[in-house]
C-alpha cells in the first residue's frame, strides 16, 4: 500500500473508531456496571436465568420463522425478475414499498387486520365468523417478513442475474433435469446472495421492536423490546448492555456461519 | 478522483446552503433566547389555540416538544441538549426529579393565579408547599369497557377482569406499575409495597390472568375502543374521557378496592433559558378560562376549581372523572420506589408479558 492511499484511509478509520469501535467499548463497559454503577458480573448473572434465556430461545425462533418465509417468498421473485423483460423497472416497483416510513406500514396493517378491515370482510362474505388476525404471532411473522421481503429480493437478484445463462444451457445440453439443473448450478452459484440476504434479514429480526407491539400486542417479546424497556423504562443501563453484547456476539457468529469464504476451491 | 473532488465540493456547499436556510427559518422574526420558550409535554396535551393565544398575549415565541413516557423525558432533560423551560412529569418522577436536583423553586409572587387551584390538590407529600411543581391534570386508572359485549360485568370490582366469561378480550397498557397495580389493588395491598412477599403474591395473581388478556399495548387502545374491536381495557381516566366523546356506546369505571391517583404537574427544568418567561407561561395556564379551555380540549380532570365553575356542568358533576371526595380516600398516589425496584416490577411485568400465549 503506497503513501497517498493509506492518507485516503484515514476518514474512514476515524469514523469507524468513533462511531463504531467506541459505542461498542461503552457497550461492553456499561454492562459490566451494576445499577449503583459499581463494577460487578451481576447482569450476566441475570441474563443467564430462565427468563432471558427464553426470551433469546423465542428471539431467535421467530426470526428464523421470518428469515425462512422471506427466503421462499423472494427466492421465486428474484428467480422470476431476472426472466422478465423490464426487469430494473420491476425492481424499482418492490423496492418502492421499502422508502415508505415504517410505523406508517404497521398501521396501515393494524386497519387491515382489524375486526372490520378488509381481511375480516373477506371472509364475513363467504359466511364465516369474524377471525381474530391482529394480536396474533402469525400476523407478526406476516408483517416483519412483508417488511424485510426487499432486502431479500435485491442480493439474490443481483447474484442470479449475474449468473451466466450458457452455464444452464450446459447443464441441459448435458442431461440435467430442470431439477437437478437448479440443485447443483444456479442454487451453489446463487448461494453468496442468499447468504447475504440472510444477514440482512435474520439479524434486524432478532431485535425487532416496535411491531411487536403493535401488531403482536406483546404476545411476541424479542430481546430488542427488552433492550428498549432496560434504557427507557427500567433505567438499568448495565442490563440494557449486557443484552446487547449478547446480541453483537449473536450476530458476530451468524456472519461467521454465512459470510464468504475467501479460501478454498473457487474459482473467482 | 477530479470527479469524487467535485462532487465532495457540490456536497459541502449544498449543505452549508441548507444550513443557512434553516438558520433563517428558524430565527423567524429575530427572535433571541429570552424571546423563546421551550415546552415539554406529553402528546396530545394542550390545546393549541393556547399556545398561539399565549404567544400573542406576552409576544414569546413558543417551541413545542413531546414524549410518550416519563422516563423517556426524565432521561432527555438529564442528557441536556434543549434548554426546556417547561415539563409536565407525573408526580413519582417530581420525587426523583428533585432527588437529583434537576429542578427550579417556583417563584409563588409570581403566580397570582395559584389561588384558583382546588387546596385538596395542593401541598402533596411528593412536593410539600407546591415549591417546585403545580397540578396540570389529575386523574385516575381504570377500566373502559362496552357494556354491549361484555354483558353482566360493571367492573365494580377488579376481579371481573379474572371471569374465565372475558378470555382473551382483555387490553392492557403497557407500563409496570399500572399493570402489577391491578394485582395489588386486588389483593388490597399497597401499589407502592416493596415487600417481596406481597409482590409474589400479586405476580402468582398476575399469572391467573394471563389467559384473558388479549394485548399489551400502548395509546393504540383508544383507536381498537372507538371501532369497537376491543370490548376491554385498562386504561387512564383521561384516555377514557377521549374514547367515550368518540364512541358514545363506552363506560369507564373505577373499581371499588382502590386504584392509582395521578397528577401530572408543570415545573420548570434546571435546563430552562426563560425562568421569567416560564412563570409567565405557568399563570397563563392556571387562568380560569385557559384552565377551563384546556380541560375541555384534552378531556383529562382539572385541579383548577374556577375553571370548573365555567365548565359544562355535566362533565364537571360527572363522578366517572371528577370522583366523589369519599371514594378518592381509596386512591393511592405513586411514590419513587428506587431503582432496585423499579427493576423489579419491570422483571414482574416482563416475566407476565412472556407468559401470555
Amino acid at each position: 500500500m503506497n503513501k497517498a492511499n493509506k492518507t485516503a484511509l484515514i476518514p474512514y478509520s476515524l469514523w469507524i473508531l468513533l462511531f463504531v469501535i467506541a459505542p461498542i467499548a461503552l457497550v461492553g463497559y456499561y454492562s459490566l456496571l451494576d445499577l449503583e454503577g459499581n463494577f460487578s458480573l451481576i447482569n450476566y448473572q441475570t441474563f443467564f436465568s430462565s427468563i432471558y434465556l427464553k426470551m433469546t430461545l423465542s428471539s431467535f425462533w421467530y426470526a428464523f420463522l421470518v428469515t425462512l418465509f422471506t427466503l421462499v417468498v423472494s427466492y421465486p421473485t428474484a428467480y422470476l425478475l431476472t426472466k422478465m423483460r423490464h426487469k430494473q423497472l420491476w425492481l424499482l416497483l418492490i423496492i418502492i414499498p421499502s422508502w415508505i416510513n415504517l410505523l406508517l406500514k404497521t398501521y396501515a396493517f393494524i386497519g387491515t387486520f382489524g375486526l372490520s378491515g378488509p381481511i375480516n370482510a373477506v371472509i364475513k362474505l363467504f359466511g364465516l365468523p369474524e377471525q381474530q388476525i391482529l394480536f396474533t404471532d402469525i400476523s407478526f411473522v406476516f408483517v416483519a417478513v412483508y417488511i424485510f421481503i426487499p432486502f431479500m429480493i435485491l442480493p439474490i437478484f443481483n447474484s442470479l442475474d449475474k449468473l451466466n445463462p450458457t452455464l444452464i444451457d450446459a447443464a441441459r445440453d448435458l442431461g440435467a433435469s430442470p431439477i437437478t439443473t437448479f440443485r447443483r448450478v444456479i442454487l451453489p452459484l446463487t448461494m453468496d446472495g442468499v447468504k447475504s440476504g440472510i444477514q440482512v434479514v435474520f439479524i434486524p429480526a432478532l431485535s425487532l421492536f416496535m411491531i411487536t407491539r403493535l401488531i403482536a400486542g406483546n404476545r411476541v417479546i424479542t430481546l430488542g423490546t427488552a433492550i428498549e424497556q432496560q434504557f427507557l423504562v427500567t433505567q438499568n443501563w448495565g442490563m440494557g448492555s449486557t443484552i446487547a453484547v449478547f446480541l453483537i456476539i449473536f450476530m458476530v457468529i451468524i456472519m461467521l456461519i454465512t459470510g464468504q469464504k475467501s479460501k478454498g476451491g473457487r474459482v473467482r | 478522483m477530479k470527479k469524487l473532488i467535485q462532487a465532495t465540493v457540490a456536497i459541502v456547499i449544498i449543505s452549508l446552503a441548507l444550513l443557512y436556510t434553516t438558520k433563517l427559518l428558524n430565527i423567524s422574526g429575530g427572535k433571541t433566547g429570552k424571546d423563546i420558550l421551550t415546552i415539554y409535554n406529553w402528546g396530545e396535551y394542550i390545546d393549541p389555540a393556547l399556545l398561539k393565544e399565549f404567544e400573542k398575549e406576552t409576544g414569546i415565541h413558543v417551541i413545542y416538544e413531546t414524549f410518550d413516557t416519563n422516563e423517556a423525558m426524565l432521561t432527555k432533560i438529564k442528557q441536556g441538549g434543549t434548554a426546556y423551560d417547561i415539563a409536565v412529569p407525573s408526580e413519582y418522577i417530581i420525587e426523583k426529579m428533585l432527588e437529583e436536583d434537576m429542578l427550579i423553586p417556583l417563584d409563588h409572587t409570581k403566580l397570582p393565579n395559584l389561588k384558583n387551584i382546588d387546596s385538596y390538590f395542593l401541598d402533596l407529600p411528593f412536593d410539600p408547599h407546591n415549591k417546585y411543581s403545580i397540578p396540570y391534570f389529575w386523574g385516575t386508572v381504570g377500566i373502559v369497557f362496552n357494556p354491549d359485549k361484555v354483558g353482566e360485568f360493571d367492573f365494580h370490582s377488579w376481579q371481573d377482569l379474572w371471569d374465565p366469561a372475558l378470555r382473551r378480550q382483555v387490553f392492557l397498557v403497557d407500563s409496570a406499575r399500572e399493570v402489577v397495580g391491578i394485582a395489588l389493588n386486588n389483593l388490597g395491598y399497597s401499589l407502592n409495597t416493596t415487600d417481596d412477599s406481597e409482590l409474589a403474591e400479586a405476580e402468582a395473581k398476575l399469572a391467573e390472568l394471563a389467559p384473558n388478556v388479549k394485548a399489551v399495548i400502548g395509546d393504540e387502545t383508544t383507536q381498537l375502543m372507538v371501532n369497537n374491536e376491543a370490548s376491554v381495557a385498562l386504561t387512564w381516566s383521561g384516555q377514557a374521557a377521549d374514547m367515550i366523546f368518540e364512541n358514545e356506546a363506552l363506560d369507564y369505571a373505577v373499581p371499588h378496592e382502590g386504584s392509582n391517583l395521578w397528577f401530572d404537574n408543570i415545573v420548570i427544568p434546571k435546563t430552562s433559558k426563560n425562568v421569567e418567561g416560564a412563570h409567565k407561561f405557568i399563570n397563563f395556564m392556571l387562568e380560569a378560562d385557559s384552565a377551563a379551555e384546556n380541560a375541555d380540549y384534552v378531556g383529562y380532570s382539572t385541579p383548577n376549581k374556577a375553571a370548573l365553575a365555567l365548565m359544562d356542568e355535566e362533565v364537571v358533576n360527572d363522578e366517572r372523572f371528577y370522583p366523589p371526595i369519599e371514594q378518592r380516600e381509596t386512591l393511592e398516589v405513586y411514590r419513587d420506589l428506587g431503582l432496585d425496584y423499579i427493576g423489579v416490577y419491570n422483571e414482574m411485568f416482563l416475566r407476565f408479558k412472556m407468559s401470555i400465549r
